[in-house]
């Protein structure tokens, strides 16, 4: 007993001391560029950094916890108190024109988690960035598929919802990251901008078609860790996005990811005919001018070339995407906040998880969701965020029988730190 | 607003939702309407077992988890879409048995056809000169009261058919069962065949021959009970004996428990005078002689199936159909024309495991109800007579009944 009052007195003293040597002032505070010059593909470098006096590593990073209460036709797991995920990040810049940043994911996935697997800790993003011009940038690493603009701008503070978008995490590969390389880069003209990124990187497998979810699902390709070292298909997955940007009117972005996916090749042998997997995203955002409504709105389709003599289920085509529109009710000082923000806001989304028609009756494949979730937030300061959803969602079978509904309420926090 | 309103409207929000939280959530859909339910009045064990069996009968298999190399579907689930009647798309084929002296190519992959393969591998094809027939998955839900049936109570409806006016003859389908299905302590047994009573053509003995065969000759696992993969004699693929199962006998269990204790289709609008009119047509007109409406259980372990009356509408007997009904493929000792009557029960709800169109008949081939009642020939015509000459008003009543069940 006298041995652990010692050591409580030992770390309070030491703790003491090291809150003593706490200099407030050589943590610097890099806030995220508020203007209006970025497009999507900026995103990824546009986040609040804390630098620290001069050394030349910022470090910045965000969490996101969570209570919900959901239930399906009368089923519901209760209360639920959720820490979905911290994200750290660490930049520097190891020249004028050479510049790094890293981020590690610790995330829990609810499905995962009850099945008995631990919380999963990912690189998702850590890439050196060189400038040979600002129209070329050679970036490698682990970087991230810069397929829609979910991907590229998906920290959860910069949201009004708790749950990421359904199409851009379940249809496409949530931010799905790979070994790679490419260039990207960008040109300014007046109230114009024009981005294009492109890169090669390792690519899907054969689980986004043969797993546990009976259906197409490329999200699955995203627990496969090896695809950091080797491309399943021995191919690589290309990637591009090409993105346009009128200060007045909003920026439309046009991204393509594709390539084989399948393993048709093993110790030189061809065991497989080569199958492809193709995605096509539309992304654009705006702000409406004097009113400050916030639109962005995404669209995709998958296209997988399925076995001929595999399930109907696993579809060669979906499509998906969903539309946030967000509406400042009141901008102001609250509570001793300035410029605090209490939004109203509205999520649609969409999601035919497979496209087409029974060979045997011709009928249409359903398999389809749309949800609708309104929310409320408040934003004490741009980086932190409090948000009440309410998710309302269908979810009607392959057959097309009569869809089950899903309710509840998400209360949820986010903020950069 | 006053910014400090939000000191109170933020928490005051947080409050409101929790408190009202079930209320803002989709009520349970009303018993009548499912199929999935479990029995009232099992014991905590018995509805953990249950649990456990209806996250077995939905597992999605997949490569890594034993699904093929061929298979027909990736779950039980993909079949029998909230344990009511099948859709076409999962429709599986079997083949080479045209008469009743035993299947002629079970070295060439039969009886049934895996016409999916995993990445890889070719599905299988029906041989040359093989006859075949398409089934549709039977409903699930209530399979546990039809289980407890008694072999006595078969055979006394079976005697009641030989001098039944009408001209029905409807008799069990008496079938060899494997080694590793028990027969129940009652059962009767006749020249080592028993009385079988499950699938179209009533060829497989209980839900535990269902499953483990379900298990392996649609998704392609194997079990210690049927170790072997399916076999596809196209692709060379030969059946060794697999020394690890792919599902363990506590899997096959549940999934089998699961089964016997789904809740039997509740009839809707009981009361309703057309719904009564159109039972007592049913009956007068002769349908009922084989969609018998109340069977009785015999002993069960699970105290809600012991020693119940219940109402699939069926005698578990296979009955001539007809011409129009015969595959020239058969099972058992039921001949290539000889159908299990269907059970009736879930009917009027069909269409909601359907995709909202209705697939009856063992091969969906009927698009409604009144088609399915023109299509019965054989022992069955008189009453399909005796139907054609209905009323339109008795005819509607009749349909609303069945639409009832």
């Amino acid at each position: 007993m006298k041995i652990k009052l010692k050591l409580i007195i030992l770390l309070l003293s030491v703790a003491r001391i090291s809150s003593a040597q706490i200099d407030s002032s050589l943590l610097k505070r890099v806030e995220k560029d508020t203007t209006n010059t970025t497009m999507s593909m900026d995103e990824l470098y546009n986040r609040p950094f804390l630098k620290i006096n001069k050394l030349p590593v910022s470090l910045g990073g965000y969490l996101e916890f969570n209570y919900q209460h959901l239930g399906t036709d009368g089923v519901s797991d209760g209360h639920e108190f959720q820490f979905r995920r911290l994200s750290l990040f660490i930049a520097s810049s190891v020249s004028k024109r050479i510049k790094f940043l890293s981020e590690i994911e610790f995330e829990h996935d609810k499905d995962e988690e009850l099945e008995g697997n631990p919380m999963e800790i990912e690189i998702e993003f850590a890439a050196i960035d060189f400038e040979f011009h600002p129209l070329l940038n050679l970036r490698g690493g682990i970087i991230l598929n810069p397929i829609g603009s979910f991907n590229q701008n998906h920290d959860g503070p910069k949201w009004e919802f708790t749950d990421r978008p359904i199409a851009m995490t379940q249809m496409l590969p949530a931010t799905f990251s790979n070994t790679g390389f490419g260039l990207y880069g960008k040109h300014y003209s007046n109230d114009w901008m024009f981005g294009y990124e492109f890169y090669l990187t390792g690519g899907l497998d054969n689980t986004i078609i043969d797993n546990d979810l009976n259906k197409t699902y490329l999200p699955h390709a995203n627990e496969n860790s090896a695809r950091f070292v080797t491309s399943n298909s021995g191919e690589p997955l290309l990637t591009g996005k090409l993105a346009v940007r009128n200060t007045k009117i909003g920026e439309l972005g046009i991204s393509w990811m594709g390539g084989v996916y399948n393993k048709w090749r093993e110790d030189g042998a061809i065991i497989d005919e080569k199958r492809r997997s193709d995605v096509i995203d539309i992304d654009f955002n705006t702000t409406l001018p004097k009113i400050d409504t916030k639109i962005i709105a995404e669209w995709a389709w998958v296209f997988v070339q399925v076995p001929d003599d595999y399930f109907e289920q696993f579809g060669t085509k979906q499509q998906g995407g969903f539309m946030d529109i967000v509406q400042p009710v009141l901008k102001t000082k609250i509570l001793g906040w300035e410029d605090a923000t209490l939004n109203i806001a509205m999520r649609l989304e969409y999601v035919d998880w497979n496209i087409g028609e029974f060979e045997d009756t011709g009928d249409n494949i359903a398999d389809d969701v749309w949800s609708i979730m309104p929310a409320i937030s408040f934003r004490p300061t741009a980086q932190t965020v409090l948000r009440l959803n309410y998710r309302y969602l269908k979810q009607q079978d392959i057959i097309g029988n009569p869809p089950a509904t899903t309710g509840g309420i998400i209360f949820g926090v986010s903020s950069y730190f | 607003m006053k910014p400090k309103l939000l000191l109170f409207l933020l928490p005051g929000l947080m409050a409101l939702a929790v408190y009202s939280c079930t209320k803002l959530e989709p009520a349970a859909p009303v018993a009548d309407t499912v199929m999935d339910a479990p029995l009232d009045g099992m014991t905590s064990a018995q509805y953990k077992l249950f649990n456990e069996g209806a996250g077995e009968f939905d597992e999605v298999y997949h490569t890594e988890t034993g699904l093929g190399p061929v298979f027909v579907a990736t779950s039980c689930g993909s079949c029998h879409a909230g344990d009511n009647r099948g859709h076409l798309f999962t429709i599986l084929t079997r083949f080479g048995q045209p008469d009743t002296a035993g299947n002629r190519f079970l070295a060439m992959g039969g009886p049934q056809l895996q016409n999916r393969a995993i990445q890889g591998h070719s599905p299988e094809e029906i041989p040359a000169g093989a006859t075949s027939s398409k089934f549709t998955a039977p409903i699930a839900s209530g399979v546990g009261f039809l289980e407890l049936v008694s072999d006595a109570d078969i055979i006394a409806m079976a005697e009641a058919n030989i001098t039944h006016p009408d001209g029905v003859r409807g008799h069990p389908n008496w079938n060899t069962i494997p080694d590793y299905v028990i027969p129940f302590p009652d059962a009767v047994s006749k020249g080592g065949k028993y009385i079988c009573r499950f699938g179209r053509k009533a060829s497989t003995y209980n839900l535990h021959q269902q499953t483990v065969q379900a298990f392996n000759q649609d998704i392609g696992v194997t079990t210690s009970f049927l170790p072997n993969n399916p076999f596809n004699y196209l692709s060379g693929l030969n059946p060794v004996q697999t020394a690890d199962p792919e599902i363990s006998d506590a899997s096959v269990n549940a999934t089998v428990f699961y089964l016997q204790g789904l809740q039997a289709p509740i009839q809707r609008d009981q009361n309703d005078a057309q719904v009564v009119s159109g039972k007592n047509i049913f009956i007068n007109i002769g349908c009922e002689s084989c969609h018998r409406q109340t069977l009785k259980t015999g002993f069960s372990p699970i105290e809600p199936l012991s020693y119940q009356e219940f109402h699939p509408y069926t005698d578990l007997l296979v009955h001539d159909m007809g011409v129009g009904l015969n595959d020239h493929y058969t099972e058992g000792t039921a001949k290539p024309s000889e159908w299990r009557t269907t059970p009736l029960w879930g009917l009027g709800l069909a269409g909601d495991a359907q995709g909202g169109n209705l697939f009856l008949m063992h091969d969906g081939r009927a698009l409604s109800i009144e088609d399915a009642i023109l299509m019965h020939g054989g022992e069955a015509e008189v009453s399909a007579t005796r139907f054609m000459d209905l009323s339109q008003p008795d005819k509607d009543a009749l349909l609303k009944f069945l639409k009832s069940l």
